[in-house]
C-alpha cells in the first residue's frame, strides 16, 4: 500500500531550523510543512505590508529558505508553509529570487491568497464577536488592523495539481497544511468526512513540530526525554486507509511514545468530538494509539463530519498598552520589602493620577541575586525567601500611562525600601484578536505562480 | 497522593480559554482519575485563576480527561497581565492536586 511521508519543520514562527533540515536530508520525505503563523502575528505583518508592499511575510523566510531551497531540489521534498503571513505573493517572489541567486532550476512556487478580507470588512460590522460577550464588530471598528479568514485546503490542493514545489499561504488553518497534500495524494474529497477527519487529526498532531516528539514533555524523574538539544521533528507516515504512524529520524533527540502523542492530540482542543476546521469537523473520541516500535506510534480511529457553513475570521485590533516594571529584593525580609515596594507603587499610581484598567503585582525569585552559595543556604532555611523580585504590570489605554508603571518601579531605587536592585521596565502596544464568523462563500482562494 | 504520581498533563490556550489534559500513565488508573477528578473539583482548585466554567471531556480510549476552563487567561493571551500569558504552567498546577 502506498505511504506518504510528511514532516513538520516548524511548530511556531521562531522555531529551530536544524531539525527541519535533518528531516529533509534523512527523513525520506515527500512533503515538509512549516507552521509559522500565530494568530496575532498576521496583524503585525499587515502593518509591515502597509508600510512596504514588498513586506508582510514571515521575518525568517529568507533565513529558512536559504537552507531549505537547495534541499527541496536535491531531495525532491515539496514545501508547504504559511510563512506568507500577510503577503504570500511577495514571499513567493522572494523565494524565486533566492532560487535564481542560488542557480536552482525547475522550481514552481505558488502563492495562495484569499484569506485577507480587510477590504470587505464593512460588511460584517453587525457580526458578533466570539471572545467579547455582547459586542459586535462595529464596536472595534476604529481599532481594526487586520482581518483574515481561516481558509481550508482548496488553494493548496489546486497548487499541487498544477505541480507546485513550494506553496506559500497566509492565514490557512494549521491542520490544512498537512491535510491538503494527503487529500491531493489520495484523491480524498471533502465529502469523505471520515478520511478528512483523519487528515485533520494528522495535521493537528504535526502542526506544533517537536511537541509530539518529546518537546514540551520532559519532567525529570517522571517523564525523562533524552537529548532535547537535538530534538528530532516529527514525520507522519500516512496510508491511504488513514492509518498513520508518527515517528522521527533515527538517532535524533527526543522520543515518540503514546504519551507524547496523547499530550499533543489534546493540545489546544476543547470538545474532542468537535474539532472545527474549514475543511471539516474532526472527532477524536474513538482515537486509539499503539506503540508499534521504537519511536513509532500507530494512531487510528479519528472520524469526522462535514465542513462548517461558516469560516472563522481572525480580527487583529489595537487593544491597549501594557506597562511593566520589576525590581529585586534579597536576604532576610526580602518578601516584606518587596510587598512594601508594591504598596508604594500602587499608592504612587493613585497619587499621580495614572489611569489603568487592571493592575497586577507579582513576587518572583530563586537565585538571581546571590548565585549559589548564599542562595542555597537560604533555600535550605524554609523560613527565608532568599530573593523576591517585584513585578508590577498594568493595562492602560494610553502609552503615557503605561510608561509611568515602569517609571514608578524604577523610582524605588532612591525612594523605596532598602536594597532594591536590578530595575527593568517595558511598554508594549497590544494588538489583540477578536473572532467573527462569515459565510464560507464570501471567500475565494486565488493561486498565483512563480517559476525558475 | 498527588495526581503527578499517576498522570501527566499539557495545557493549551485559545483566547481566554485554557484546556488542560490529564492523561493516566497506566490504563488501569484512568477509572480512578475519571472518578476523582471532577469538573467541580478542578474549578475549585483553580478558583483564584479561572473565572469561568470548567467543562470536562472524557476520552476513555486514551485514558485521558480534557478540562476546558473558560475565562482562565486573564482576559486572553494578548492582553493578560500574567508573565505566563498562555497559562502554559497550569498543567503542573493540576498535577499538584491531591486525590
Amino acid at each position: 500500500m502506498k505511504t506518504i511521508r510528511i514532516g513538520s519543520g516548524a511548530g511556531y514562527a521562531g522555531d529551530r531550523l536544524e531539525p527541519a533540515l535533518e528531516l529533509m536530508e534523512k527523513g525520506n520525505l515527500d512533503y515538509i510543512i512549516f507552521e509559522c503563523l500565530a494568530e496575532r502575528t498576521i496583524a503585525i505583518a499587515q502593518e509591515q505590508k502597509l508600510k512596504n508592499p514588498e513586506k508582510g511575510y514571515n521575518g525568517l523566510l529568507e533565513y529558512r529558505m536559504d537552507k531549505v531551497l537547495p534541499l527541496c531540489v536535491e531531495k525532491g521534498v515539496k514545501v508547504i508553509t504559511n510563512m506568507g503571513a500577510a503577503n504570500p505573493v511577495a514571499a513567493a517572489k522572494v523565494i524565486k529570487k533566492m532560487a535564481l541567486d542560488k542557480g536552482l532550476k525547475g522550481l514552481k512556487i505558488a502563492a495562495v491568497e484569499g484569506d485577507d478580507i480587510l477590504h470587505q470588512i464593512d460588511r460584517y460590522m453587525e457580526n458578533d464577536i466570539l471572545e467579547l460577550e455582547g459586542k459586535k464588530l462595529k464596536d472595534l471598528k476604529e481599532q481594526i488592523a487586520s482581518a483574515n479568514a481561516y481558509i481550508g485546503t482548496e488553494g493548496v490542493i489546486e497548487a499541487l495539481k498544477q505541480g507546485a514545489d513550494i506553496i506559500v499561504t497566509g492565514r490557512i488553518a494549521d491542520p490544512a497544511l498537512v491535510l491538503a497534500p494527503v487529500m491531493y495524494e489520495y484523491g480524498w474529497r471533502h465529502e469523505d468526512c471520515e478520511k478528512v477527519g483523519t487528515g485533520i487529526m494528522i495535521g493537528h498532531l504535526l502542526e506544533c513540530g517537536g511537541q509530539i516528539t518529546g518537546g514540551y514533555f520532559a519532567d525529570p524523574g517522571y517523564k525523562d526525554v533524552a537529548d532535547l538539544a537535538r530534538l528530532g521533528f516529527p514525520i507522519a507516515e500516512i496510508k491511504e486507509n488513514g492509518e498513520v504512524i508518527i515517528t522521527k529520524v533515527e538517532g535524533s533527540g527526543g522520543r515518540v511514545t503514546t504519551a507524547t502523542c496523547k499530550e499533543q492530540l489534546l493540545y489546544e482542543i476543547h470538545d474532542p468530538s468537535t474539532y472545527l476546521t474549514p475543511d471539516g469537523i474532526a472527532d477524536y473520541t474513538n482515537v486509539t494509539m499503539e506503540q508499534v516500535g521504537a519511536d513509532r506510534v500507530l494512531i487510528k480511529g479519528a472520524t469526522g463530519r462535514k465542513m462548517p457553513e461558516t469560516l472563522k475570521v481572525s480580527i487583529g485590533y489595537k487593544d491597549c498598552f501594557i506597562g511593566e516594571g520589576e525590581m529585586s529584593y534579597g536576604g532576610i525580609g526580602a518578601y516584606e520589602r518587596a510587598k512594601l515596594a508594591g504598596e508604594i507603587v500602587k499608592e504612587r499610581l493613585e497619587l499621580t493620577g495614572v489611569n489603568y484598567d487592571e493592575l497586577r503585582i507579582d513576587y518572583i525569585g530563586v537565585n538571581s541575586l546571590y548565585r549559589d552559595k548564599i542562595s542555597d543556604a537560604m533555600l535550605q532555611d524554609k523560613s527565608v525567601l532568599g530573593e523576591v523580585r517585584l513585578r508590577v504590570a498594568a493595562r492602560t489605554k494610553s502609552r503615557n500611562d503605561a510608561v509611568k508603571i515602569g517609571n514608578e518601579v524604577e523610582t524605588l531605587y532612591t525612594n523605596g525600601p532598602a536594597g532594591g536592585g536590578g530595575a527593568t521596565q517595558s511598554v508594549k502596544e497590544i494588538v489583540s484578536i477578536a473572532s467573527i464568523f462569515i459565510p464560507r462563500d464570501d471567500i475565494k482562494q486565488i493561486v498565483s505562480y512563480e517559476e525558475v | 497522593m498527588k495526581l503527578r504520581e499517576i498522570a501527566h498533563s499539557r495545557t493549551g490556550d485559545k483566547g481566554n480559554i485554557s484546556n488542560v489534559s490529564l492523561i493516566a500513565f497506566k490504563e488501569e488508573d484512568y477509572r480512578l482519575i475519571e472518578e476523582k477528578v471532577t469538573a467541580e473539583l478542578v474549578k475549585e482548585w483553580f478558583k483564584d485563576i479561572v473565572d469561568g466554567e470548567v467543562v470536562r471531556y472524557q476520552l476513555p480510549k486514551l485514558g485521558a480527561l480534557n478540562f476546558v476552563m473558560d475565562k482562565a487567561l486573564g482576559g486572553g493571551v494578548t492582553r493578560s497581565l500574567a508573565l505566563d500569558k498562555h497559562g502554559k504552567s497550569l498543567s503542573a498546577a493540576l498535577l499538584e492536586m491531591e486525590i
